[in-house]
């Protein structure tokens, strides 16, 4: 069980928050006949030609090494697109798996002299702390050119640090997604909702036909999180969201007052949640999804939110993507629905002719669409045709990120220092988990927030 | 370490005036053979400690001395004292329990005739590693009965004395004639009238749930004198509401339902809806409030929060009880073997009872043992880490916290090495007395 919560601790820190205005479209995913099948598995049905669009050198009897925090699924289908690399190039690539947080890991096998040559570092902050350490190496003109081709401005910036391309934003996750058991919103003739208001009516809706409305992976603090985002970028707006990531403004600021009232809203009712606020905290992201999709016409719960990695839990039940399992974009809470991803950056720690080369084909549309057609799999990579995705979901996902622009926000605890935003039993993630226990107490929730917030980013 | 550093230095105390020992031995060769145990230990125990005691005064990049401001932070930071808090209770419960309960199978088993096969059993939990053991236990803690164990059980024994209700997500929709009375009860926002039929439509009872009794729902029809409802489920699965507090031809009543008719907070008549929902009030009932008690909508018992943050430091101490008592228990009738039958004979004889003889023998004799078995129990006890780590979720973490898991979590996932240098020095601290003990123990043994 460990496994599946560090693996969703993994998955948050991945998120991109592609905030926004956006995706009227995008986030139109009307999900109406996708028959697609599920994750994984589909890339026969696409047509397998690779292409070539980018020149590498010939680097025979050159031996690299990647880390990355992937396990199960997303490691082999990732070491996929290093083969096609090792066949281009003539190198050898061994992929290194390393354990979250990652910068940490980074930091020990620099200590012991023998950093991996490169690493898919999940949050900005991360790659931050990586160039100031000085053990990122900035990319080379190759995959410079590659990353002003193919990449949106906003993908571009987060990947720099005063200035330099450090990051190549090889995957990205969206993670304004609310998912729902079809069969649920059928008996009870519920709607998908596009506002907030519509998502409460759809909630009483689903409640009245008795199945409980949601299913909160309470347990992992950084579903909780992602929640709050979500409404706090629709309802105050990307400035002050950049604000209070930056912890320029206070968390016990109205904005915040005003989101946390808002999710109370749902929180607060007991019979709304599958288990009540206790259960909740007691279930674990994996068993939010599986339980919003087992038990036929009587699930646990109707709806579960999180991001698009959702269809890997999705596909441990008997549920399919797209016709039992289907999802709509996360109400807009004010002006506009929220947008909001995560992503995994490759960053070079050892510069060398053939770092900087698997670097640029990390960049190009060739790597992207190789783990495309393999599911689960979204890229920020403007260049990578729609139809590499192996089903109409997947397909309507990276729509919405890639329409999305340069309108994203990054995950905001993924922002924030580790100490307040990504451990387990503390900072936001601990005091989200007492406001779910307890969502009377918003002013408390928040002074509890902006102390741990001041001691973590240290002012 | 301190048994193998006692094992590998007994030439040392031993040591000849002469060049030469009894055994004629010089010291050079006994340095040469000493000497890869010494490199080992220096290596593997004595630097690492070293370091973390000098790291400890380091800040957290490790190029600034900072003093004691890491030990400051010790006592200062709610994790650590939370930690530090649970602890204590870890030292004072678990190894107290585990032993007193191994002394009670030691003692009972020695009387059975499968006795063997017993402890065996009993033993058995200790070949598991802590690692397994946390992850049954996590399950056996879980808060769905259907999946954890123990509320299972204790979910059976709550509902054998108290039944649990026939519609318990039912609740009042949209525009509805009825409010929530508090209790879990719903009343009538309007006094009712006879011969005016009364509808109390509700919803949100899953059409499986329903109770067998309940058939479809049939509209209320006017009684002279008399009070007559309908109570029922104003939806239909895959239909919706329909006529919005109105009978329709899908819906299905509420049979079995219990409804009050209340005047000045006094119940002045009371009726069971039949099985289409239909039910008749006497005339007392005119002018009065309806009520469907809170009785009728009790949620299913859902047992214990075993993992919630008031009982998960007694739920983890429990599963570490279960793998340890095993091994108390092998060691106590080890001693107990050791215990001069004669002895116990002979206070039989004089007419203790077998309480007495337990008392006042057998406990006295193994004293020794006990004493070594409960501070073996408390050195490992100070080191817990895996079974909190795992059993505990999230959630709850931080109200389990143990020292060795704040290390870890400072150390490894918060990037303070200075403060988790100087939590090791700490546990280190605590534990000394303890080994201290421990030796000094050993040592009177050996001279005996």
């Amino acid at each position: 069980m460990r496994t599946g919560s560090t693996t969703g601790t993994i998955r948050t820190r991945r998120t991109v928050r592609a905030a926004a205005a956006v995706v009227a479209t995008g986030l139109a995913l009307t999900l109406g006949g996708c028959g697609g099948d599920d994750d994984g598995g589909g890339a026969e049905t696409v047509p397998d030609e690779k292409p070539v669009t980018v020149d590498l050198p010939k680097l025979d009897g050159e031996t690299l090494e990647i880390a990355a925090v992937w396990t199960g699924a997303e490691q082999k289908n990732f070491k996929q697109v290093l083969a096609e690399f090792e066949k281009r190039t003539g190198a050898k690539v061994t992929f290194v798996p390393a354990q979250d947080p990652i910068i940490n890991f980074l930091g020990s096998k620099i200590a012991g002299g023998k950093p991996p040559d490169l690493a898919l570092l999940p949050q900005p902050g991360a790659v931050k702390q990586a160039v100031e350490r000085g053990w990122a190496k900035p990319l080379g003109a190759a995959a410079a050119k590659e990353l002003a081709e193919n990449y949106s401005q906003g993908w571009q910036d987060i990947g720099k640090v005063d200035g330099k391309s450090y990051g190549v934003y090889y995957k990205a996750a969206n993670k304004s997604l609310i998912w729902y058991n079809n069969q649920v919103f059928e008996n009870a003739g519920a709607a998908e909702p596009k506002t907030w208001d519509e998502l409460l009516t759809a909630a009483r809706t689903v409640y009245d036909s008795g199945v409980t409305p949601f299913s909160i992976g309470g347990a992992d603090g950084w579903t909780l999180t992602d929640w709050f985002e979500n409404i706090y970028l629709s309802q105050a707006g990307p400035e002050k969201y950049d604000q209070l990531a930056a912890h320029e403004i206070k968390w016990t600021d109205p904005s915040v007052k005003e989101a946390l009232t808002t999710l109370a809203e749902i929180w607060g009712k007991q019979e709304y949640l599958a288990g009540g606020a206790k259960g909740a905290l007691q279930t674990e992201f994996p068993a939010s999804v599986t339980q919003t999709f087992t038990g036929g016409d009587q699930p646990k719960a109707g709806m579960v939110y999180e991001g698009d990695f959702v269809q890997v839990n999705i596909g441990e039940t008997k549920a399919e993507v797209g016709t039992d399992a289907k999802v709509f974009p996360f109400p807009a809470v004010g002006d506009s629905a929220p947008v909001v991803s995560g992503g995994d950056a490759a960053v070079i720690l050892n510069d060398s002719k053939a770092a900087q080369a698997l670097a640029t084909f990390l960049a190009s549309p060739d790597a992207a669409t190789v783990h495309a057609r393999l599911g689960g799999y979204l890229s920020p990579n403007k260049a990578v045709e729609m139809s590499a995705y192996p089903n109409d979901v997947q397909r309507e996902m990276a729509q919405a990120l890639i329409e999305a622009g340069d309108d994203f926000r990054f995950d905001m605890s993924d922002q924030a220092p580790q100490a307040f935003g990504g451990t387990p039993g503390k900072g936001e993630w601990k005091a989200l988990q007492d406001f779910l226990n307890d969502p009377r107490d918003v002013a408390g929730t928040q002074a509890k927030l902006e102390a741990d917030a001041a001691a973590a980013y240290g002012d | 370490m301190a048994s193998t550093a006692a094992a590998g230095t007994p030439p040392g105390p031993a040591a000849p005036r002469s060049r030469k020992s009894v055994t004629g031995t010089r010291r050079a060769v006994a340095a040469l053979f000493l000497l890869p145990a010494l490199v080992l230990l220096g290596a593997l125990v004595v630097y690492p400690i070293g370091y973390s005691v000098i790291r400890s005064f380091y800040d957290q990049s490790g190029d600034g001395f900072a003093g004691f401001d890491n030990y400051e932070a010790l006592f200062t930071d709610d994790g650590i004292r939370t930690a530090l808090k649970n602890n204590i209770i870890w030292v004072v419960f678990a190894p107290t329990v585990a032993t007193a309960l191994g002394l009670v199978f030691a003692v009972l088993t020695e009387r059975v005739r499968w006795g063997t096969a017993f402890k065996l059993v009993v033993f058995m939990p200790m070949a598991i590693s802590m690692l397994a053991a946390g992850i049954i236990f996590r399950l056996v803690y879980d808060q769905d009965p259907e999946k954890g164990v123990a509320n299972a059980v204790w979910v059976g024994v709550h509902d054998t004395f108290a039944q649990s209700s026939a519609f318990p997500k039912a609740h009042p929709g949209r525009e509805s004639p009825l409010r929530a009375a508090g209790g879990g009860a719903f009343v009538t926002k309007e006094p009712v009238r006879a011969g005016t039929p009364v509808a109390l439509p509700l919803v949100g009872v899953a059409p499986d749930q329903l109770p067998d009794g309940a058939g479809k729902a049939a509209a209320p029809k006017a009684e002279p004198g008399k009070v007559t409802g309908t109570t029922w489920q104003d939806f239909t699965r895959g239909k919706g509401v329909g006529t919005l507090n109105g009978v329709d031809g899908t819906e299905v009543g509420y049979g079995g339902m219990r409804i009050e008719a209340v005047k000045d907070g006094k119940v002045v008549a009371s009726a069971t809806a039949a099985g289409d929902g239909t039910f008749t009030l006497p005339a007392e009932a005119d002018g009065a409030l309806l009520r469907l008690p809170g009785d009728n909508f009790e949620e299913a018992y859902n047992g214990l929060d075993w993992l919630g943050p008031a009982l998960v430091t007694p739920a983890v101490i429990g599963s570490y009880v279960w793998m340890w008592a095993g091994f108390a228990m092998v060691l106590i009738a080890a001693g107990l073997a050791g215990v001069p039958r004669e002895l116990l004979e002979a206070a039989r004889v004089d007419g203790a009872g077998e309480w007495q003889v337990f008392r006042r023998i057998t406990v006295p004799m193994l004293a020794p043992v006990l004493a070594v078995v409960t501070v073996t129990l408390m050195i490992n006890v100070l080191k817990v880490f895996d079974l909190v780590f795992i059993i505990a979720p999230g959630s709850s973490q931080d109200d389990a916290n143990v020292l060795a898991l704040e290390l870890y979590r400072k150390g490894f996932s918060e990037d303070q090495p200075g403060i988790a240098s100087a939590i090791s020095v700490f546990l280190l601290l605590l534990v000394i007395p303890v080994m201290w003990f421990n030796v000094r123990r050993l040592r009177r043994e050996v001279r005996r």
